[in-house]
């Protein structure tokens, strides 16, 4: 089996917070629109696509940037050329992220029918401060009528990305935030703490002092809020920041933390290859040179050792609600992880060891314990 | 040309006492003695002018770098008087210049007739130097008062000349001025040297007597024996004998440094000189000995050996647990060259394997710190220094404790300290800060003297234990480095002492446990557990600090649990970089101690026992890592 990634590195506008691999249309050519920066871009990823094992594809995720501005037909011809090369499993899972300003109910139905069956949202947050702090353009009800829209035209997973401890967030902001997500009756909610990233509008203005970061303690508030409220409305969380409805969990994602086989196309994009993980190279113009010269766009690699092996296979299960395989603990790793379920930050089933809610909120701290 | 050429001089072992002056120079670290001692080995010509060096008689790094003379050495100068024209021999002895070495000074002084007390004409007398000169006049030394630097643009020769005038009871016209950078005055001073000071005396057929005044370990030669022969005489290949010991060596060579050691026939009445046995440790060798021969023994030492006696004690402990043999192995290397250098092993439940270790002083045990980690390349911690208490129980029982660890549970009837009669010399604009500070640390005035117009003497007694923490540090911010200190041990005295200890989750640690003045103890226990809520970092769990004298809680914070310590996001390229991270954490572990259950970072040890000079030195190395 064989995921793919696709990575679409546009956005009309950069947002204050981001640091990813993205660019606007005028950083990439002066007064350029998206159509003339982006027009040969899938031809070069398909190029890329001839470099990939041949094998057969479960999961495909358009992730980006902002994936929902290229035409369905465009990413269409990504989809179908995978299918034709590689083949799809019956059940493939194809998830598109989409930006709620930038979709009308005839786009989403295109993608439909190329053959998207799951969509997630960029929601952040419904308060207006917290998004304007995030520098985000979109209304905050756009998000209902986004997901009202891809409800009909058929998608039949949908989720929305919140983002928690923002500077200038309050727990009942965030309270709001959640109970809103929950009433659009998603199948799925994805959160994640604010991380400020060096280099960023959000990290200046912090270093200036215009703003001030949440301390850890309401960041934990707020984390233990979501999970118990995705609880109430059957929303069970499978992986740290991710819950879904049975069924609903993203495939795509779970092949990541399982270390499945998966390949990005695009720009900066990773992959991951038996023991082996390696990158491209990361600007959209280096990539396509790259790929029109008829050279792979592979910028480094590494061979990963059987212990770097062991060391990501802590890092990403403790992070899951299967847990962390007791077999695969040395004696001394399990007897470190004792203190830890007598103070309740982690349960021990017959065969594993599962952080629960106050342990996730310190699983970077199990793990280095593991790994000491 | 008042220099002799070497082979012409007077020879050793055939050197007529009257031919001889013996000397050393008094001054305090920076006033200019090695600068000084560099121009006469100059103006000597024992030295040609080619192999000159700076500070040629410092042997050390240590000692070149930091500009103090831990070692004495004797050089022996052959010197034709401008005023007579006669020959004559000038051995300079070198001595040390802290207060740690106070017996290694006496030493030095008592083999010399006379001492030149070089001051700084910018400066003024130290506190050390003063001691030392005490020293010196006690030994009924001749003086010779100088002036140093007179060629510097801020030099006070009249102000400095009444300052030595008044203390030694001399003209101020009697003080000559030189300087040792130009070398102005310094042949003038070596004429003075022979006409003031005395010719040693002794008796050449009676049994031989040889003052110890310094032993130095050398690697390829094992101990060189530094002595001034007082009575009869020493030749090489004979049997010679340690009085104090009885031990009996071979003198395998016998010599003078001029200022290369050079082996000769011997030494006799008034000379100084070295001579090596083979063996490899000082402790066989110990300054204030006497040597005397086994064939022809004397039945009377010379007087004033002490045995060195460590005044404050540490634990050094190594950074890295693995480094503790290497540790031992350069302590052991060190003892060699150091007598005064007491250790045993120690274990700690916060730091480890590491030693317990004696010094004479501050300054002393420094210096053995910086030697180990320079000689032997590990970093090492060292717990707050600590005084000897003699504790008696109400049962009659008797301590000894040099470390709060062993102070005991049981019923306490009176806990001794040891007191010093501190001496310090300031600007009199700072008598009201100095006074503040030593009421503070539990100090009783004596009295104060002006020494000068603006200058003054002020003594008191203190507790060693309240030296030896930062005092000298705060002297030195509070009078903007102006003043100087001096100390001596005068004996001990019961102090209202108790032991505070710190404990983490209800567990004491070890290195955190200090003996403290009962006054004294609820503000120790708060700056403590203040300190290291700070610098622990939050646990799983919360975790209680608490300071307690015996089971009595004096003082509590509390380190909240951790809560969040996770990043939000990992997707795919966020895997390697993730593992990355946390492969780079794990060398951080290295660095945690567990106490307990709590996870303490090497640095809140340190922080939390150091000094603040200790600690911008551990940021300097954090930076260069």
């Amino acid at each position: 089996m064989l995921s793919f990634y696709t990575h679409i590195p546009y956005c009309i506008k950069r947002c204050g917070y981001c640091d990813f691999n993205t660019y606007t249309p005028s950083e990439l050519q002066d007064g350029a629109t998206l159509e003339i920066v982006s027009n040969d871009y899938i031809d070069a990823v398909l190029k890329e696509l001839e470099y990939a094992p041949i094998d057969q594809v479960p999961t495909i995720f358009f992730g980006g940037g902002t994936p929902s501005l290229i035409p369905p037909h465009d990413l269409g011809r990504v989809i179908s050329a995978i299918k034709v090369r590689n083949g799809l499993t019956e059940d493939c899972e194809i998830t598109l992220e989409a930006n709620p300003d930038s979709v009308t109910e005839e786009k989403l139905a295109g993608y439909i029918t190329v053959g998207f069956n799951r969509i997630s949202f960029g929601m952040q947050s419904t308060s207006t401060h917290v998004l304007e702090v995030l520098d985000r353009t979109h209304n905050p009800e756009n998000v209902k009528r986004a997901v009202d829209m891809a409800r009909s035209v058929g998608f039949t997973s949908v989720s929305v990305d919140l983002i928690y401890g923002t500077p200038g967030e309050s727990l009942k902001d965030w309270q709001s935030t959640v109970t809103q997500a929950l009433a659009l009756g998603v199948d799925h909610i994805s959160a994640y703490a604010l991380i400020v990233e060096e280099g960023t509008k959000l990290a200046a203005k912090i270093k200036r002092g215009e703003i001030q970061m949440p301390d850890d303690d309401l960041m934990a508030d707020m984390y233990l809020y979501i999970d118990q409220a995705c609880g109430f409305k059957g929303l069970k969380w499978y992986e740290l920041s991710n819950w879904s409805k049975p069924g609903h969990e993203c495939r795509h994602n779970i092949a990541y933390w399982t270390n499945a086989n998966w390949w990005g196309l695009g720009p900066g994009a990773h992959s991951h290859i038996d023991q082996k993980r390696f990158w491209n190279v990361k600007h959209p113009t280096a990539y396509k040179q790259k790929l029109f010269a008829q050279e792979s766009p592979i910028a480094d690699s590494e061979l990963l050792t059987d212990e770097q092996r062991k060391s990501e296979y802590i890092m990403l299960s403790s992070r899951l609600r299967t847990g962390i395989a007791k077999r695969a603990l040395t004696v001394a790793q399990y007897e470190r992880m004792t203190s830890y379920i007598s103070s309740n930050h982690m349960i021990e089933t017959q065969d594993s060891l599962v952080l629960t809610s106050t342990g996730r909120l310190i699983a970077d701290r199990v793990v280095a314990d593991l790994l000491r | 040309m008042p220099a002799i050429p070497i082979s012409k001089a007077p020879q050793p072992a055939a050197t007529n006492p009257a031919q001889i002056r013996n000397f050393c120079i008094i001054a305090h670290i920076d006033h200019g003695k090695s600068t000084l001692a560099d121009r006469m080995l100059g103006i000597t010509e024992v030295v040609e002018a080619r192999n000159m060096r700076a500070q040629y008689l410092d042997r050390m790094d240590i000692e070149r770098e930091r500009g103090i003379t831990i070692k004495s050495q004797a050089v022996r100068l052959p010197w034709r008087s401008g005023i007579d024209g006669q020959e004559y021999i000038l051995n300079m002895i070198d001595t040390p210049g802290h207060v740690d070495f106070t017996y290694e000074v006496s030493r030095s002084l008592a083999a010399c007739e006379g001492a030149v007390l070089l001051v700084d004409c910018a400066q003024g007398i130290e506190a050390q130097t003063l001691a030392n000169l005490y020293l010196a006049m006690e030994n009924n030394l001749t003086i010779i008062p100088v002036l140093n630097k007179i060629d510097l643009p801020n030099a006070q020769p009249e102000k400095f000349a009444k300052e030595l005038a008044n203390l030694i009871g001399c003209k101020p016209e009697d003080c000559l001025r030189v300087s040792g950078k130009t070398g102005d005055g310094v042949a003038e001073l070596l004429d003075q040297i022979v006409s003031q000071i005395p010719a040693p005396t002794g008796d050449p057929d009676a049994p031989a007597r040889a003052l110890i005044f310094d032993s130095v370990y050398d690697s390829y030669r094992g101990v060189v024996t530094y002595v001034r022969v007082v009575d009869g005489h020493l030749s090489p290949r004979e049997q010679i004998q340690m009085y104090s010991t009885g031990v009996r060596h071979e003198a395998l060579e016998v010599g003078v440094i001029s200022p290369e050691p050079l082996p000769g026939k011997g030494l006799g009445v008034g000379e100084v000189g070295y001579l090596i046995t083979g063996v490899k440790d000082v402790r066989q060798s110990r300054v204030g000995d006497t040597i005397t021969t086994y064939q022809n023994p004397t039945k009377h030492p010379l007087a004033g050996y002490k045995d060195p006696k460590p005044m404050v004690f540490a634990g050094l402990f190594p950074l890295d647990g693995a480094d503790f043999p290497i540790l031992r192995d350069a302590l052991d290397k060190l003892q060699l060259n150091d007598a005064a250098l007491v250790y045993e092993p120690e274990s700690s439940a916060a730091l480890g394997f590491g030693f317990r270790c004696g010094f004479l002083g501050l300054l002393h045990m420094e210096i053995v710190r910086e030697r180990l980690e320079r000689e032997s390349k590990i970093s090492l911690i060292s717990t707050a220094p600590n005084v000897v208490y003699q504790v008696w129980l109400e049962d009659g029982k008797k301590f000894v404790v040099t470390n709060p660890s062993e102070f005991p549970d049981g019923k306490i009837n009176v806990v001794e300290e040891p007191i010093v009669k501190a001496t310090i010399l300031s600007p009199s604009e700072f008598i009201g800060v100095i006074m503040e500070l030593c009421q503070d640390r539990r100090g009783t005035m004596l009295g104060m003297d002006y020494i000068s117009e603006d200058r003054v003497e002020i003594r008191y007694t203190l507790p060693l234990a309240e030296i030896v923490f930062d005092f000298f540090d705060q002297l030195k911010s509070r009078t903007k480095g102006y003043a100087s200190l001096d100390y001596e041990e005068i004996g001990d005295e019961p102090g209202n002492l108790v032991k505070v200890d710190i404990l983490l989750q209800g567990e004491a640690v070890d290195a955190f446990s200090a003996i403290v003045h009962r006054d004294k103890a609820y503000s120790y226990g708060l700056m403590m557990t203040a300190k290291l809520r700070e610098l622990i970092p939050r646990q799983q769990f919360e975790v209680p600090i608490q300071a307690a004298i015996g089971s009595r809680i004096i003082a509590r914070e509390s380190i909240r649990a951790i809560r969040k310590d996770v990043l939000a996001k990992c997707y795919g390229g966020d895997i390697s970089r993730k593992r990355k991270l946390l492969e780079k954490q794990k060398e951080g572990k290295k660095r945690m101690k567990m106490v307990g259950r709590v996870e303490v970072p090497q640095e809140a040890f340190v922080a939390a026992l150091a000094t603040d000079a200790d600690i911008e030195k551990i940021k300097a190395a954090r930076k260069q890592e």
